[in-house]
């Protein structure tokens, strides 16, 4: 067997880790945080989508270069696509849509 | 990979011919599915980056809007879908060693809860339709108290969000409903003995797929449900 095999134990840590953190998410949005409501927001989604990624995706134990590039590449096509709209339209003057 | 011509030391039925050996096999596949994966990461991404610009433009009514879905139904959905990454996961594990008979039980879980997240996203959108937040000749959108005073709310753009949510929930359950199509027939697959330790790709595949969709749900919670929450 050349893939890697996770330990159950393992597995049930990610999940527990996983829930937890939907949970917090959802409380930690009741408190007024000013604009870090958003910004926690995505910090979590992200933290949680990082952990599917490397464990339940086996990302981490990965051999292959190749699925590094195409991983890396398509976050990569995804923030110029986010990162050069944004710059287009969080520029314009108001009003001016 | 080996450079020297593949001795043939025990052919694999499942091994196609174009295949030097099962670990060169297995790895095209796994590339192929990582290249699907990343054309959905665009095809998603187009939404999010509207998404994005019109939240930035029309935020009071992206707040109001987002009060209106229901935040127990929408972590309860999160948590389901954990659940069925977890059960994903498990059933990639109990392939890998062959078990068949908790491959084909976990298959199964991961079915049940892909059906329990449909219906509860079923449940959510009726009640949209009966409040009229569809958007369209129906649309009503009676403005609660406005979290700020000074910003009026225009019911014109809150239908930009609900289209926004329609549209993302939509074709995000509609790879839900594809993903557990998938493993309908891989369950059927899986109890006829197709997969063992040696071959379980399709398994590992349709298992990437999954997680993917669970990323994007993890994501879409958040952006919808929790712009605007704080009292």
């Amino acid at each position: 067997m050349s893939e890697h095999v996770v330990s159950t134990k393992l597995y049930y840590a990610i999940w527990i880790a996983l829930l937890v953190l939907t949970g917090v998410t959802a409380g930690v949005a009741f408190i007024d945080l000013g604009p870090f409501n958003t910004i926690v927001a995505l910090t979590i989604a992200t933290l949680k989508a990082v952990l599917v990624l490397l464990f339940f995706m086996h990302l981490k134990y990965t051999s292959e270069k190749m699925t590094s590039v195409v991983v890396i590449s398509a976050l990569f096509w995804l923030l110029i696509l986010l990162a050069l709209s944004l710059a287009d339209y969080t520029t314009r003057p108001l009003g001016v849509n | 990979m080996s450079d020297s011509p593949a001795i043939v030391e025990s052919h694999n039925a499942a091994q196609q011919h174009h295949f030097a050996d099962m670990e060169q096999q297995r790895q095209a596949s796994s590339l192929g599915m990582w290249l699907f994966l990343a054309t959905e990461v665009m095809f998603f991404g187009g939404m999010f980056c509207a998404y994005l610009i019109y939240r930035y433009w029309y935020y009071p009514e992206f707040a109001a809007g987002s009060k209106t879905l229901d935040i127990r139904l929408g972590a309860i959905n999160t948590a389901v879908l954990i659940c069925s990454s977890l059960t994903v996961a498990l059933s990639v594990r109990a392939a890998q060693f062959g078990k068949r008979k908790l491959l084909v039980t976990l298959l199964v879980a991961t079915i049940l809860l892909g059906l329990v997240f449909l219906g509860i996203k079923g449940v959510e959108w009726a009640s949209k339709f009966e409040e009229h937040h569809v958007p369209g000749y129906s649309f009503h959108f009676e403005p609660q108290a406005p979290s700020h005073p000074n910003t009026k709310i225009d019911p014109q753009r809150i239908q930009i969000f609900f289209s926004l949510y329609f549209a993302m929930t939509g074709i995000h359950a509609l790879h839900m409903v594809i993903g557990v199509g998938l493993f309908a027939v891989l369950t059927f697959y899986a109890w006829k003995g197709l997969y063992n330790s040696a071959y379980y790709t399709p398994i590992e595949n349709a298992g990437l797929y999954w997680h993917f969709v669970d990323i994007i749900w993890i994501y879409l919670f958040p952006l919808l449900y929790l712009i605007d929450r704080k009292k």
